[in-house]
């Protein structure tokens, strides 16, 4: 993690931002911000990709700082159900995404124009338009940024469970022993903090690219305003006939792939498992969020009208009672 | 101790508190649901509520919930002006409730605004409404059980 933070502090900090908000009166218009106003999407061409893992290497090496590091003994947890998890002693592990292992290379042999071959491709976080990981997360600590970026503020992240579990990919991994939950009741809630891909955020912010895409000898991945990653994704995939993936997927995500196979071969030839996604298709997991809040804008006018109705039948009530004396 | 008036004489003012405790239990528990909680401490293991753990689930219930308050809201309140001032008036623990759940509110639609796919909040206005929603319904809750304690309502009938 960057720095620590204290419960003290953490408090002292939200109701300094409590008051802030008070102060500045209805803030949402100077923070609130449409997509159309950035988002940032990458490019990963499939076929590029030699599974160099150069990545990978450098992914660990730029985000190390941000790496967990854990206290030991862990808390012991309670109910006895509640599993620690701890990848502190298998730092070196590539092959899957873990807490110090935000990107891996995914392996697929697939037939490509006939021919057997081993495909081999980033996989890591997708950064989904309409993020479920940040819009469930109950505490705020996973956040969609404005240039389409979905981070895990490691300080504030208590290690539940609902991101992995809400996000179709189950991407964010956690480290049991650190974080904010040891300062609050650490047997009882929380363990630990999740980490996944951040997308070199604090590299873009400074107008660097991440580390992924700046190492690569093959130049697989490529980033730039969505509209136009789409855009050369399908002029890619009409040139090679191929396939995308990360478009649509979850309701538009901002990883898109270009593959020379069809999505669903690949999807059968990966190996999936924890810390393995696949290439499933993806249905948008908040469509039933933006239906029902247009039911919101509607309801209160309901009620309302309920009302004045129930008012109008009372006064003609009272009207007829007077005429009929 | 003088008891304050809690339910009116009329079908909907018998129907309403009742409406209402069932809402206001629903957007709890549903609520809660969405912390982490119900399958580590058991609460899905309870024959019945395996649901409970659908993140996904508890979300839509919380929504429903929310379009049904916010039905109720606009109900009462114009109820409220439209005829019923003229013969209740709000209570003192009526006003303390009034304000939390406006804070419910308040914090709530922003969540949802959050949850659409076009809008972006900072991070320090994320962290505020999530906790603040959080904070505002644990305080009504425990307001609204020392009212029940103490007898207290929302109004009370206006002595002519």
């Amino acid at each position: 993690m960057d720095h620590k933070i204290s419960r003290r502090g953490f408090l002292k900090g939200s109701l300094a931002a409590v008051g802030a908000a008070g102060a500045a009166a209805l803030p949402l218009p100077s923070v609130a911000r449409g997509e159309a106003q950035g988002e940032l999407a990458t490019l990963i061409d499939i076929r590029k990709c030699i599974g160099c893992e150069a990545c990978v290497e450098a992914c660990k090496e730029v985000n190390e700082h941000k790496f967990p590091r854990p206290k030991k003994p862990f808390p012991t947890m309670y109910p006895s159900r509640v599993k620690v998890s701890d990848w502190s002693d298998k730092q070196d592990v590539t092959d899957r995404l873990t807490p110090y292992n935000w990107l891996f290379i995914q392996e697929a042999t697939v037939k490509v124009k006939g021919e057997e071959e081993t495909l081999t491709f980033p996989r890591r976080c997708m950064h989904c338009q309409n993020p479920p990981c940040a819009d469930l997360c109950p505490w705020g600590a996973a956040r969609k940024l404005k240039n389409g970026i979905t981070r895990i503020d490691s300080d504030i992240c208590l290690g539940g469970s609902k991101c992995r579990a809400v996000c179709p990919w189950h991407i964010p991994q956690r480290q049991t022993g650190v974080g904010l939950y040891l300062d609050l009741l650490p047997s009882l809630a929380g363990n630990g903090v999740r980490y996944k891909c951040d997308r070199g955020y604090d590299r873009i912010e400074k107008g660097a690219l991440p580390a992924c895409i700046d190492v690569c000898p093959e130049k697989v991945q490529k980033i730039g305003p969505r509209a136009q990653i789409v855009r050369e994704a399908h002029e890619i995939a009409k040139q090679i006939n191929g396939y995308i993936y990360g478009e649509k997927e979850n309701g538009g995500t901002n990883t898109i792939y270009v593959s020379p196979v069809p999505f669903e071969e690949l999807n059968r030839a990966v190996e999936k498992g924890p810390g393995k996604p696949g290439l499933d298709p993806v249905k948008n997991s908040m469509a039933h969020a933006d239906n029902l809040a247009k039911a919101m804008v509607i309801a209160p006018v309901a009620g309302v009208a309920a009302a004045v109705g129930k008012f109008y039948k009372t006064m003609k009530g009272i009207s007829g009672e007077e005429a009929g004396k | 101790m003088r008891r304050t008036e809690t339910r009116g004489k009329t079908k909907d003012g018998r129907a309403l508190p009742w409406l209402w405790g069932i809402l206001l239990g629903v957007m709890a528990f549903s609520g809660f649901g969405q912390l982490p909680i119900f399958k580590r401490y058991y609460i899905s293991d309870i024959p019945g509520l395996a649901w409970s753990a659908d993140f996904y689930l508890t979300h839509r219930i919380h929504y429903v919930g929310a379009i049904v308050l916010l039905a109720l809201a606009g109900y009462v309140a114009f109820d409220y002006l439209l005829g019923n001032r003229r013969h209740v008036r709000l209570t003192g623990s009526g006003f303390v409730r009034l304000c939390l759940l406006a804070g419910i509110v308040i914090t709530g639609v922003f969540r949802v605004l959050k949850n659409l796919p076009d809008v972006v909040f900072s991070p320090g206005f994320t962290l505020v409404v999530d906790i603040s929603h959080l904070g505002f319904m644990m305080a009504y809750l425990f307001a609204a059980l020392a009212f029940l304690i103490m007898g207290r309502g929302w109004v009370e009938q206006k002595s002519f």
